[in-house]
């Protein structure tokens, strides 16, 4: 926050200036032992403070250490002989037991479960936000609105389960089968169900926020155009909270590609490039988990190439954060 | 906002059948039925929104039933007591887990939120606008954007191995001349690296739920009003007196509710668990503690659980999930019901603060 808008910026607080904790002090100097104790005490918070950004840095440096440029000793994945970038890159096939490490087969396997889990969430999502910005009484979002809470605080693991013993078995199944299609029991549709209902309280609650900054004014200068409620919500409220909307969209993405459980439980662990839902896929998560578990040997380029995913993961999601912040930063500007 | 007129007159191609009927085309549109048809699509929005919402009271009420019916007949006592077990599905407990994400849960608490509300006190009320300081912010968004699981490597490279900085040609081992596979801190013995310990896992977590903590507690912070500050300082209280002795205590509810939040949001991770290695099939406790009785006999389990091995509920339920067989899928879904009653327990907790705090009339 900047200063104008502190709390302590009012006119009566004495003025906040870059060296702080000296020039509040109104009356004479208090004792020594109090100014060594305000001294220390804004330190520890300072550190606290500083506590983020060394977690972001210690994030980098362990990605990058062990995946571009050892540091600590050992070999970083792309240091090894037997890995090249180029592969890495361009590569469709991720088969480590012959090193075989093509990065598209588990972004596809991703992509896949991110982009059901968008189709799903992503309209329930906003439908529920309209609904709840323009449609709902108050009495009525008294009660939505807990229920969305409940369901955004149910761990993953739980929808993970609820995937693989419930959806896979009592709705995939059966109704792809009548259709005449072969349904693995681990398959990418469950598990992109999943996560797409893991996403909506996120996009609901987000674009809701969007939607209710519009200004009033805007609504009710499309009522005295004679338009009906559906037209000022679909035509005013909600272009006027696309940059909010878009924005809610992409954090919901990045989290659809961050899931971890419900894949791991679901999605099955068979990397590949296909575009087929009812059968296994692996995604980038999926297949960090599945080398944790498989006890690789420490220092192997096995065991190095799940810091090569994750990095890739990483990178991934820190981009559609940022964009995100930035076109949220933008509507801001507009109605503020 | 024009479509409608503009449309209408030229719509015949894609009108309902009712509009053809009632009217010729062409003539006197802009009266019923271009009405009608703005209602009935006025309507269908929102009955599809309306669905939209309420679906997820559906989702919500689906999984609740088909859970409690996966589980039905497994969530009792002998549940609650007896260790896990590979080899007999059906007596399979979650005693474990409990210990372990209660341990957890302590450890959390005691780490993130003397940091979070350190850091948020920091931001609100010292903090200037300089570089550093926009760069904390805009940090702490990111940091809330990246996925556990990252947060579980770093645990794993930081907390759990420790860089490999003290394997036995580690840096630390060569710097020694010797191996070094502990620490004796007044009486207790710290393993290094911490390995699969409480600690990591702890550790982690709070990494994790720290940005929701520091945003948390910072609008409680910006929730109190000047006036209160204000008038401490004018008493003649130093900064950190007023902070200390006013700012916090009216700001405790909002803090305290989203610790709650953030800690319940802690419990139920497993994907970082899975990579600081939380074990599976698990059959012990941090410190030996079994029963809350074992504290008395045993004082020193306390002091040890927190470099312990460990399983937690979570980690419990995904080893399960993973294993065929019906008696293993059934123990899961028992073992859900008992995290999500734990949860709910804790989510109502800090609904009940946040009511209590609002009825109070906020200061």
């Amino acid at each position: 926050m900047s200063a104008p808008d502190g709390p302590n910026s009012q006119p009566e607080a004495a003025p906040r200036t870059q060296r702080g904790v000296q020039d509040w002090r109104v009356a004479g100097r208090p004792a020594l032992w109090v100014r060594l104790q305000e001294r220390l005490v804004v330190l520890g918070m300072f550190l606290c403070a500083s506590l983020s950004v060394v977690t972001t840095i210690g994030i980098l440096f362990v990605l990058f250490d062990n995946t571009i440029y050892s540091f600590t000793g050992g070999s970083a994945f792309f240091q090894r002989e037997e890995v090249s970038v180029v592969e890495f890159l361009t590569g469709t096939v991720w088969h480590y037991e012959d090193s075989k490490y093509g990065v598209s087969a588990l972004i596809c396997g991703t992509m896949l479960v991110a982009g059901i889990a968008a189709l799903v969430g992503l309209p329930t999502g906003l439908a529920s936000a309209v609904y709840l910005s323009e449609y709902a009484s108050p009495k009525l979002r008294r009660i939505l609105k807990p229920i969305l809470e409940i369901l955004a605080g149910v761990p993953t693991v739980v929808y993970g389960y609820f995937a693989l013993l419930f959806v896979t078995p009592y709705f995939v199944k059966p109704v792809f089968e009548s259709l005449g299609f072969r349904v693995e029991v681990f398959n990418a549709l469950s598990a992109g169900i999943m996560v797409g209902v893991m996403i909506v309280p996120m996009v609901c609650s987000l674009s809701e926020d969007a939607l209710r900054a519009v200004p009033r004014s805007l609504r009710e200068a499309g009522y005295a155009l004679g338009a009906t409620k559906f037209d000022v919500s679909v035509r005013v409220v909600v272009p006027a909270a696309l940059s909010g909307i878009i924005a809610s969209f992409l954090l919901a993405i990045s989290r659809a590609v961050g899931e971890t459980m419900i894949v791991a439980l679901a999605a099955g662990n068979m990397p590949q490039v296909t575009g087929n839902a009812l059968g296994p896929v692996q995604t980038m998560t999926a297949y960090i988990v599945n080398v944790t578990e498989s006890e690789v040997a420490v220092g192997t380029a096995e065991y190095e190439s799940l810091y090569a995913v994750a990095l890739m993961l990483f990178l991934l999601t820190l981009v559609m954060n940022i964009i995100s912040q930035a076109v949220m930063r933008r509507y801001r500007e507009v109605y503020q | 906002m024009s479509g409608p007129q503009q449309s209408s007159p030229i719509f015949p191609p894609n009108s309902s059948q009712s509009d053809a009927s009632t009217t010729g085309r062409g003539s006197s549109l802009i009266g019923n039925d271009v009405g009608n048809r703005r209602r009935r699509l006025g309507w269908m929005f929102e009955a599809v929104c309306g669905g939209a919402a309420w679906s997820s009271l559906a989702m919500l009420a689906l999984l609740l039933v088909s859970i409690v019916f996966l589980s039905w007949g497994r969530v009792n006592w002998e549940f609650l007591t007896s260790y896990d077990s590979s080899v007999n599905p059906a007596k399979a407990g979650v005693l474990a887990g409990l210990w372990g994400s209660f341990w957890l849960m302590l450890l959390i608490v005691g780490i993130s939120v003397p940091v979070g509300v350190g850091a948020a006190v920091y931001l609100e009320e010292y903090a200037s606008n300089t570089w550093y300081t926009r760069l904390i912010r805009i940090n702490l968004a990111n940091l809330a954007g990246v996925p556990s699981i990252v947060y579980g490597i770093l645990g794993l490279t930081a907390f759990v191995r420790m860089f490999g900085l003290f394997d036995p040609n580690g840096f630390v081992s060569r710097m020694v001349g010797g191996n070094v596979d502990a620490i004796r801190l007044a009486g207790v013995k710290i393993p290094l690296p911490f390995g699969p310990a409480v600690l990591s896992g702890a550790l982690t977590l709070s990494l994790l739920v720290l940005p929701v903590v520091i945003v948390a507690s910072q609008e409680a912070l910006r929730a109190v009003p000047g006036s209160i500050r204000h008038a401490s300082l004018a008493l003649g209280a130093t900064r950190w007196q007023t902070i200390r002795h006013q700012v916090l205590p009216a700001s405790i509810s909002g803090i305290l509710t989203g610790v709650i939040l953030a800690v319940s949001r802690a419990v139920g991770e497993t994907a970082p668990l899975v990579m600081v290695g939380a074990a599976v099939f698990y059959r012990r406790t941090p410190g030996r503690i079994e029963s809350p009785m074992d504290v008395l006999q045993n004082p020193g389990g306390l002091v040890h659980a927190p470099f312990d091995d460990y399983t937690a509920l979570p980690m419990t339920i995904y080893s399960w999930a993973k294993e065929p067989g019906a008696d293993y899928q059934q123990a899961a879904a028992a073992g859900i019901v008992v995290l999500l009653a734990g949860l709910l327990l804790m989510n109502g907790l800090a609904i009940t603060i946040r009511n209590r705090h609002e009825s109070k009339g906020g200061h």
